[in-house]
């Protein structure tokens, strides 16, 4: 099996794109890996998005771009896991290198949320979920993580602002992130005195509408070596699971994230002790902590203690969303996997800027589809 | 965009109306909705089963930032219910305020409008909960 290399990334800054399309923040956030890469051609396309089918009515995202591109001709297509369509289309793009059958592969990540209205928006979130049962009685993606967090604080005893401080912790991130959304700080009681999304869910422990693209180059060690660019080394595994977590056996554990980590972590012949950040898919604050939980980096009933102890800090054991997660990066659907693994890329090849983390060989991203219904683990490692 | 369409509302009315349901014979996994393979033995063999009316609410929520459909309804009370089988079903809550809630109550099946449907004028029912009478 061929090694697989991130050899160039591009990212747009994640905001209310008013004046710019779907495709037009694509085809830029493509030009920019291909550039950071320094390459003009590859050989397939990949494109990751939850929401472009409904928002903007667009599929056919593949010769969609390539078209933008000027590379019509060459084969490219959507991929699609709901929110983690951003990894899984790093997962067909890294399977391709594997398997010899392409020397270099450009996967990208977009949705533009801003398209939508309020209710549209809320209702397109609910898309990676079983419509027939949650989605025909009006249960939203918020409401059953707020199901989530209420059982999890009932369990283990745990006190909202506990929990409540992981957007503090991503906001502090974002500060120094040039792409960020919310590149501002906030206090644990901005947090708390929030408006209820549904309760005890607050809107600041969720995310908001963003648009946003991200792309990596992927290339194979032959290309790699002809490359000038900086780069890492990248293997990803996914994992699956029920639609709905309260239909699970315990709705308070992820399975698909141990089981994805656990097999890329065997792969990438990395101990866990060795991964020095980690980029977890923290699509709300409760979903930050039971990924924790389920990564293997706290016991269970425990994840919210990394963050009292500061653990998850840039001076803290295992820095978390150092450019802010999905919290205060942004979380534009289909584009946040990507994004993950470009944020831990640029802090392996010390691009990190004022967030950069000192000595690190190795890092984890891990991106969800829904309640973890979907689970990718990449591991990236530097060369 | 997120309209209701008769037919896919339609065939599930068993599920929606009476809690009809499909339980493995084989592991006894129960299944809202018709399979062919058991999600969790992948045995092929079901019976329908009519699901327990009466639960205990483990959960609840109540939804402030509505989907397209239940503009009109919010805010409106998402229950986890586990029923007496020990099945566990998300169900609207009806028939009472939030504040007259509280976790481990009794809580029964009721029939509603779940949803209309503003252009068409289609209102579609099914099941919700209450607070045992």
């Amino acid at each position: 099996m061929s090694k697989v290399y991130v050899a160039g990334v591009g990212l747009t800054k994640v905001d209310e794109h008013w004046r710019e399309s779907l495709e037009y923040l694509m085809a830029e956030a493509s030009l920019k890996a291909l550039d950071d890469a320094g390459i003009s051609r590859v050989d397939s396309i990949y494109v990751g998005s939850m929401l472009s089918q409904v928002l903007q009515e667009q599929s056919h995202l593949g010769a969609l771009l390539a078209e933008e591109l000027g590379l019509s001709g060459i084969p490219a297509m959507g991929v699609e896991a709901a929110s983690a369509s951003g990894a899984a289309a790093v997962y067909a793009g890294a399977r391709e290198i594997e398997a010899s059958r392409a020397n270099a592969v450009l996967v990208v990540g977009v949705d533009k949320m801003s398209d939508g209205m309020s209710e549209e928006v809320t209702s397109a979130m609910m898309i990676g979920e079983r419509q027939e049962y949650t989605g025909f009685i009006g249960a939203t993606f918020y409401s059953i993580n707020a199901l989530l967090y209420s059982l999890y604080m009932n369990r283990y005893s745990v006190g909202q602002e506990k929990i409540a401080l992981f957007p503090v912790l991503c906001h502090e991130h974002a500060v120094n992130a040039p792409h960020a959304q919310y590149p501002f700080k906030i206090k644990l009681d901005t947090v708390l005195s929030s408006p209820y999304v549904a309760e005890p869910l607050r809107r600041f422990e969720t995310t908001a509408i963003a648009d946003g693209a991200a792309a990596l180059v992927l290339v194979n060690e032959e290309t790699a070596r002809k490359l000038d660019s900086l780069k890492t080394e990248l293997v990803i595994e996914s994992a699956t699971d029920y639609l709905t977590p309260l239909q699970r056996e315990d709705p308070l554990w992820f399975p698909s994230v141990s089981l994805s980590t656990s097999k890329a972590l065997s792969r990438s012949g990395i101990e866990k002790k060795d991964i020095k950040t980690i980029e977890i898919f923290d699509a709300t604050s409760i979903m930050a902590v039971l990924s924790l939980e389920s990564l293997g980096f706290a016991e269970r009933g425990e994840g919210w203690r990394l963050l009292e102890r500061g653990e998850l800090t840039l001076s803290g054991s295992i820095p978390c969303n150092t450019f802010g997660g999905l919290k205060a990066r942004g979380h534009p659907a289909g584009a946040t996997g990507i994004y993950q693994i470009a944020e831990l890329h640029l802090q392996l090849t010390h691009r990190a800027g004022k967030n950069q983390l000192d000595s690190i060989k190795a890092g984890l991203a891990q991106s969800l589809g829904g309640i973890a219904s979907t689970a990718f683990t990449s591991i990236l490692k530097e060369v | 965009m997120f309209r209701i369409k008769v037919p896919r509302y339609w065939r599930h009315k068993d599920f929606r109306y009476r809690l009809n349901a499909w339980k493995c014979n084989h592991c006894g996994e129960v299944h809202f909705f018709k399979p062919l393979v058991c999600r969790r033995c992948r045995l092929r063999e079901f019976n329908k089963v009519m699901l327990p009316e009466t639960g205990k609410l483990i959960a609840y929520t109540i939804v402030r930032s509505p989907p397209c459909g239940f503009e009109e309804q919010t805010p409106y009370i998402i229950g986890f219910i586990e029923l007496e089988d020990g099945t566990r079903i998300l169900s609207q809550i009806t028939d009472c305020y939030p504040e007259e809630l509280k976790l481990g109550m009794k809580v029964e099946v009721t029939f509603r409008r779940v949803r209309e449907d503003d252009p068409d004028k289609i209102i579609a029912y099914g099941y919700k909960f209450r607070p045992a009478i």
